[in-house]
């Protein structure tokens, strides 16, 4: 395939060439927009893999009552902490796979070849991965704060702290993914990789859990929580391309 | 204006011989301040109204804490300059420079936890300085895994040099979230290393320790540097000749 220098001028070209998924006349969103239902699709298919990271967090979540003590009153206390270290562990439990079948079956080298930015691409991939781990994450989150004596009144909080967290997560994550692509047994590599980045991710999103939960404002650490995961939008795609393109050398 | 002198560096050789007659003039001062610096701050300065002698850990605590943080500004400028202009040499440095840095970040870590002992009864505290420095040296760890974990030389420069930048990035707002969220939790810690309330016969030992570690990081980064050199250019003809096989 040609190395075209592409771009969106190449789309409102006077001749519109749509010729294939990523072919040289598709815009940088089109292609975009197909890699993330690529992504969707194929996930879709293996429904199976889909709620393993979801039951992962329901168990991690019963673990503490077990661990600590039935009462409410005491896991209210750890009710955020809780939560939101199973949600971080979860989400990276589905990291390895972000880019693993890509690499294997040789899509990923497709897409650096496709002379569409690889940083779009990466942006479309970890937003799938989002909508696959972190909304879905989000929207189990009530159902683990509630068990654990959280007020019903936290939900919204706690709901929007780990729908944004996990922006930020997934984001950190596709930089550890990339990095660790073509190394076999990841896993603890990923994590070790991945987890002290996702620090401040952690501290804010449970500080507005926390917050949540005793009937406070979290507006501030929630938009702390935002202002990263901008941050992440902005840079990490960057990064994770640039560590997919070594990893391709 | 020549060039020459810049693109001399980017030679392995050049470098080789550089960094074995400069090693000598960064090794002996530092090892000269250091004892001076030890002995003013032991015997010489006065002991602190509240700490006793107790505050003395901090002619090694403070100035392992500020290089930990050092080295891996420089490991991140040199993995960025690698990565950006290709220099093999610049890779190298980087690779130098990150166990160099783990240790003065796990010596910051327990000559730390050494003086929370008696100054506030406990071998560990959630103090931001503290934490920041632990997740550094889990930054350092996975560094040093990843670059591990790659067989290829030039992949794992690059791929480690991805991680290297995007790590030193992340050093502010980790160090600032942490500082946030400490303050939220607890009082202010009582120590305030490095504001001007110190008395000069405690600061002067103190920055002489502190420039004093620089040179020794400098000269053990030339040893370092040396050896990964000859690891890396272990085929070339120049080899041969240096190591005089």
């Amino acid at each position: 395939m040609p190395e075209l220098p592409n771009s969106t001028l190449a789309a409102t070209a006077a001749e519109p060439r749509t010729t294939g998924a990523t072919g040289e006349g598709t815009s940088v969103l089109e292609a975009a927009r197909l890699v993330l239902l690529r992504d969707l699709t194929l996930a879709f298919r293996r429904r199976g893999q889909l709620v393993q990271p979801l039951a992962f967090f329901a168990i991690v979540t019963t673990l503490f009552p077990l661990a600590i003590s039935p009462e409410l009153a005491r896991l209210r206390e750890v009710a955020a902490g809780v939560i939101w270290v199973a949600a971080l562990l979860a989400s990276l439990l589905a990291l390895e796979s972000l880019f693993r079948d890509d690499a294997y079956d040789g899509a990923l080298e497709q897409y650096a070849l496709s002379g569409q930015p690889l940083t779009g691409l990466m942006f479309a991939k970890t937003a799938a991965h989002w909508l696959l781990t972190g909304l879905p994450l989000a929207l189990m989150a009530p159902l683990a704060a509630l068990s654990l004596g959280a007020p019903a009144g936290a939900v919204p909080g706690i709901v929007a702290s780990i729908a944004i967290g996990t922006v930020a997560l997934s984001l950190i994550g596709s930089i550890g993914a990339a990095l660790t692509l073509g190394i076999r047994r990841s896993g603890v590599l990923l994590a070790l990789l991945t987890l002290p980045l996702s620090l401040p991710v952690l501290i804010f999103g449970a500080r507005a859990s926390e917050l949540a939960i005793q009937g406070a404002s979290y507006v501030a650490p929630l938009e702390l929580l935002s202002a990263l995961a901008v941050l992440g939008i902005t840079l990490a795609p960057l990064a994770a391309a640039a560590a997919v393109r070594i990893s391709l050398e | 204006m020549s060039w020459t002198w810049f693109h001399r560096l980017g030679s392995p050789p050049y470098i080789y011989g550089l960094a074995r007659r400069l090693t000598p003039w960064l090794a002996w001062p530092a090892g000269a301040l250091i004892v001076a610096a030890l002995y003013g701050g032991l015997v010489l300065a006065p002991p602190d109204y509240q700490q006793g002698d107790g505050f003395r850990i901090i002619y090694m605590h403070a100035p392992s804490a500020w290089m930990s943080l050092m080295v891996y500004t420089t490991m991140a400028v040199a993995a960025a300059v690698g990565l950006i202009w290709r220099i093999k040499v610049a890779h190298a440095v980087a690779a130098s420079c990150a166990p160099i840095g783990a240790s003065f970040t796990l010596a910051a870590l327990v000559t730390g936890s050494l003086w929370g002992e008696p100054m506030w009864g406990t071998w560990w505290e959630w103090d931001p300085r503290l934490t920041s420095e632990l997740i550094l040296l889990f930054l350092y760890l996975g560094y040093m895994g990843l670059r591990g974990a790659i067989e290829d030389a030039q992949r794992a420069d690059r791929t480690s040099a991805v991680l290297a930048v995007v790590g030193v990035v992340n050093v502010p707002i980790i160090h600032y979230s942490v500082t946030w969220w400490n303050s939220l939790h607890q009082a202010p810690s009582v120590m305030r290393v490095g504001k001007p309330t110190l008395s000069t016969a405690m600061l002067v030992p103190l920055l002489m320790m502190l420039l004093g570690f620089t040179l020794y990081f400098a000269a053990v980064l030339l040893v370092r540097l040396r050896a990964e050199i000859l690891n890396r250019e272990r085929s070339a003809s120049w080899v041969r000749e240096v190591v005089g096989t």
